[in-house]
């Protein structure tokens, strides 16, 4: 049961093939099995998520339910949950629990999806590799010394180690795709504004963006479905109607007209020559599908990283300033007096690379630095969606690779921050640009999974979910299961 | 050497929108602290502002009445420093780009002249928190109540030269948004707080000398009496030879004088940029049009009417105008009394006023309905009562005891003014005081006066003065 798709369970779900608290029981007991080693899940909810089946199970009964009642999902722990522990992977918000639900969850939930829990992430969605949280490493499923990538990195590891079929992630700058690239699983960073940040907490506002990951692309379709719409709560987010995500997938077909751009820059030093190699097997899949695959250039691409390092910091150290000890989250023992609680409460409450960025966004928006850094990093950042609307002149879709190598060695970058952050060197112009972006399993290398990159135009969502699905109809590196996941 | 000071004030004006600026709790005063705080008040994970279209409205319609430029864009900028009462670490505000910019009012001030004030900037911005001292043994409590209340902030140029001027351009400010309803305008309950940028310079002297900021000043008397403190503070430093210091200063009422606030270790930096949270505000011009159309006659327009259409002189015309109600009050009195402008004016400002200083009302809360007020100037204008006996009417009404023709018929007070009538009482007065008559007709012509009040006396006032002037001459002729 655990290694069908969202799509296939909901099909048994409503025949009456399996109950949906049959399906949490049979993955709640999967995860308590496996997840000791995995660290995957920071709080699992095994009494809500029964009672949330039974629930679902009602309604598929009475005939109220969507494709999504019953079906086992779990949380990146960013999502606030009413009566949940939200920790954010930081020990800063290890006491907090949230009064009220991140509109992500509450839509998931209003569509009966069941959640089996709360996955692990970086720090505050601060890494790459999942390795800043507070709560300890994620291990990759397929090789428990790897790295699952990050920041979302229990939410790829949970969906790759099949203990649950999907879950919802975040993604700054690259932390659902890269993850989910770096684990062999599908996941998609809707248009910046597609889906309501209330709920979400904040790592760089103007960055964040929240979106699903499973195995499949019809699985995104099925879980963005009921994220995305439109919010009051949120001012960024946009009034603007979903489309039908599954329609667009109906039936077999190919991709004949659609044209997608491969820019030169992202085949550049850097890239992993195997992964290089993988990537291009599978632009061929794509042009065995009809698709017309062809260069083109985005010449400020290898300004993202630097003006992201400049932007996410900035924003990261305004959003994290209300955690200071006062109302609530982490307090340190006897303050002498306020300064003292501040300080501690917050040297104690930050891990390293959280408090790294909080100290290079504070420099960048000094007085005597601002026009320097953040005004020069704003006006950067237009050149980089730019290049992106030229090019979206030309092609309907970009592919790269989603990350330049495979899953790394635990610990191997943990000293050396920049190499790092150029994990994600191909992801983070997306989020600056605002743009949709997926990764979808391409391969393999060396028993590692590798992932490719689409980017869309603004709300071409359902075509990039078109082009993976037919991708992933020709193939089927999806389907691999990591070793002992069977 | 001859000093002039230079004033400028940053006017702090809560707006009286029903909830807060970034969020839908309420806005009322004096609840029970953190119970109007909601998530986005308190600072919570993962929450967001929304801004409130009403704060919007009443802030173009304050742009529009000083004959601001209202921005088609403007920008909310997050402003970041460590307080408790501060639950985000930063206040949302205005800075680069602000709603409101380059207007101006005109001060009537006392000896007559105008004088054109430039308003810079009007910017919205939320309120912090309190902390509260006392009460804790020691230790700080937090009342997130007033956290995220929408303000508007009114910096003026610094074209203010007297404690004088400045205290009217206050209460300019202080009219001119009780008249748009922007503001309730309370200042105890800190709904409407002043800071003032001092600093003075040799006359003659174009640059700016070295200016000090006394914050959070909420009255119209105090504000006048701590900057004339603080010009006579700078001008002794420097004739002493020494240098003014920059910095923040805080007003001491009770001891009428200003003192530096605890000093701040290092200048801030409070890392202005734009909230990635809140788009930028665009404003079309069917909005702003749509706000003209609720704008109310002006103080200013309106003082100029009063004078034209009333013939009132520009004294008393400014002081029914300083409040919307209170002119309201004069034109529905004017309209009672069938067009008696002027006596209105009179009774409204001395006995009206008098009556409401005494007792410490307010306007809204006059006992005496407009109507009955008009009702008695009726009365006195066709005889019906006199001056004299309208005060004692205007005193019944005020404590509520009905309109003047009752008061009037219960008291019976109707003015005497049969000839006759007054007669009879004539020769009954001059029968009952011989002697007094004997010595008059003897050439002590001051007795006149002792027959009038022996009259008035007879007829409890109520006869008509001219008549018995008239009569009792005649009469002692005779």
């Amino acid at each position: 049961m655990h290694t069908r798709t969202i799509a296939e369970l909901s099909a048994l779900l409503h025949e009456g093939a399996v109950s949906a608290e049959e399906l949490a029981q049979a993955l709640l007991e999967r995860i308590q099995r496996l997840d000791g080693d995995l660290n995957a899940f920071i709080t699992v909810t095994a009494e809500e998520a029964l009672a949330q089946a039974r629930e679902a199970d009602r309604r598929l009964r009475s005939g109220e339910a969507t494709p999504l009642t019953g079906i086992p999902i779990a949380h990146k722990d960013i999502f606030c949950t009413r009566g949940v522990r939200t920790s954010c992977g930081s020990r800063m918000l290890d006491p907090f629990v949230a009064p009220y639900d991140a509109t992500v969850v509450e839509r998931l939930a209003a569509a009966g999806a069941v959640s089996l829990g709360k996955t692990n992430m970086d720090e505050f969605a601060m890494g790459s590799s999942n390795e800043t949280s507070y709560y300890g490493p994620v291990r990759n499923p397929w090789d428990p010394e790897r790295v699952p990538g990050g920041s979302s990195g229990g939410s790829a590891a949970a969906v790759a180690a099949r203990l649950v079929p999907g879950a919802t992630g975040t993604d700054t700058g690259g932390s659902i795709r890269q993850p989910a690239a770096l684990t062999g699983i599908t996941g998609l960073k809707p248009t910046y504004g597609r889906v309501s940040r209330w709920g979400m907490v904040a790592f760089a506002s103007s960055l964040d963006q929240a979106g699903p990951m499973a195995r499949t692309a019809e699985d995104c379709a099925l879980l963005l479905q009921a994220m995305a719409g439109f919010d009051p709560r949120d001012s960024t987010c946009v009034d603007r109607p979903v489309p039908d995500y599954r329609a667009a997938l109906a039936g077999e077909g190919d991709l004949k007209g659609l044209r997608i751009g491969v820019p030169r820059e992202w085949l550049e030093e850097g890239l992993d020559g195997k992964v290089r190699a993988c990537v291009e097997r599978a632009l061929q899949v794509y042009r065995d599908l009809g698709a017309e695959v062809r260069e083109v250039r985005l010449p400020n691409a290898h300004l993202a990283v630097p003006v992201y390092y400049v932007l996410a910091p900035a924003e990261a150290s305004s959003n994290l300033a209300r955690y200071d000890g006062v109302r609530y989250g982490h307090r340190c023992q006897d303050p002498r007096d306020l300064t003292d609680l501040y300080k501690r409460s917050r040297a104690e409450g930050f891990g390293p690379e959280v408090k790294r960025r909080i100290m290079i966004g504070t420099y960048v928006l000094s007085a005597g630095y601002y026009d320097a850094y953040y005004l020069k990093a704003q006006q950067v950042r237009r050149l980089i969606a730019q290049d992106f609307r030229r090019a979206f002149q030309e092609v309907d879709l970009l592919a790269g690779p989603t990350s330049p190598t495979t899953a790394f060695r635990l610990g191997e970058r943990l000293d050396d921050p920049v190499t790092m952050y150029l994990s994600d060197i191909y992801t983070i112009a997306v989020n600056l640009a605002g743009l949709p972006g997926l990764s979808h399993p391409a391969g393999f290398v060396d028993g590692l999974p590798v992932g490719l990159q689409l980017v869309g135009d603004y709300f071409e969502e359902a075509r990039l979910l078109e082009a993976a699905h037919r991708f992933q109809q020709a193939t089927d590196w999806h389907r691999r299961v990591p070793p002992g996941c069977a | 050497m001859e000093w002039e000071a230079v004033i400028g004030l940053e006017i702090h004006v809560q707006l009286a929108t029903r909830s807060k600026v970034f969020s839908g709790a309420s806005t009322r005063y004096g609840a029970p602290p953190n119970t109007q705080a909601c998530a986005i008040d308190l600072g919570l994970p993962g929450v967001l502002p929304v801004l409130n279209e009403e704060a919007v409205r009443m802030a173009v319609k304050f742009g529009l009445a000083i004959e601001a430029e209202i921005a088609r864009r403007s920008v909310f900028a997050r402003k970041h420093y460590f307080y408790p009462d501060l639950p985000k670490g930063y206040q949302i505000s205005q800075y680069e780009l602000p709603i409101v910019r380059h207007g101006h009012v005109t001060l009537h001030l006392e000896d007559g002249t105008a004088k054109r004030v430039g308003i810079t900037r009007a910017h919205l911005e939320e309120d912090a928190g309190k902390s509260v001292h006392e009460g804790f043994g020691g230790l700080t409590g937090i009342d997130l109540n007033r956290a995220g209340t929408p303000l508007l902030e009114i910096v003026s140029e610094p074209d203010l030269r007297t404690p004088q001027e400045a205290a009217a351009y206050m209460r300019k400010i202080h009219t001119l948004v009780r008249y748009l309803g922007i503001c309730d305008g309370n200042l105890q309950e800190g709904n409407f707080r002043c800071d003032a940028n001092v600093s003075v310079r040799p006359v003659g002297q174009e640059a700016f000398g070295t200016r000090t900021e006394i914050k959070n000043v909420n009255s119209f008397r105090f504000i006048e009496k701590a900057i004339a403190y603080e010009i006579e503070r700078q001008i002794d430093i420097l004739e002493a030879g020494g240098r003014v210091v920059q910095e923040t200063r805080l007003y001491d009422a009770a001891k009428g004088e200003t003192r530096p606030m605890r000093s701040k270790e290092e200048a801030e930096d409070y890392r202005y940029f734009p909230d990635p949270d809140l788009l930028p505000l665009v404003l079309d011009e069917a909005f702003i049009e749509g706000v003209r159309a609720t704008l109310p006659e002006l103080p200013d327009a309106k003082r100029a009417r009063f004078m034209e259409q009333y013939g009132l002189s520009a004294y008393e015309a400014g002081i029914l105008t300083g409040e919307r109600a209170l002119a309201d009050y004069y034109e529905q009195v004017v309209e009672a009394a069938g067009g008696e402008a002027k006596l209105a004016a009179n009774w409204v400002l001395s006995e009206l006023l008098g009556a409401l200083n005494k007792e410490g009302l307010d306007i809204e809360r006059c006992p005496l309905p407009a109507g009955h007020l008009g009702g008695m100037l009726r009365r006195i204008q066709d005889g019906t009562i006199s001056g004299k006996i309208a005060k004692e009417v205007f005193e019944a009404m005020w404590r509520g005891e009905g309109d003047a023709d009752a008061v009037i018929e219960a008291k019976g007070l109707r003015q005497i003014t049969d000839p006759e009538a007054i007669g009879r009482i004539v020769d009954q007065v001059l029968a009952q005081h011989p002697q007094q008559l004997e010595q008059y007709r003897a050439g002590k012509d001051k007795l006149f006066g002792f027959f009038v009040g022996q009259v008035m006396k007879a007829t409890r006032g109520r006869a008509n003065p001219q008549q018995v002037n008239e009569i009792l001459r005649r009469k002692l002729q005779g």
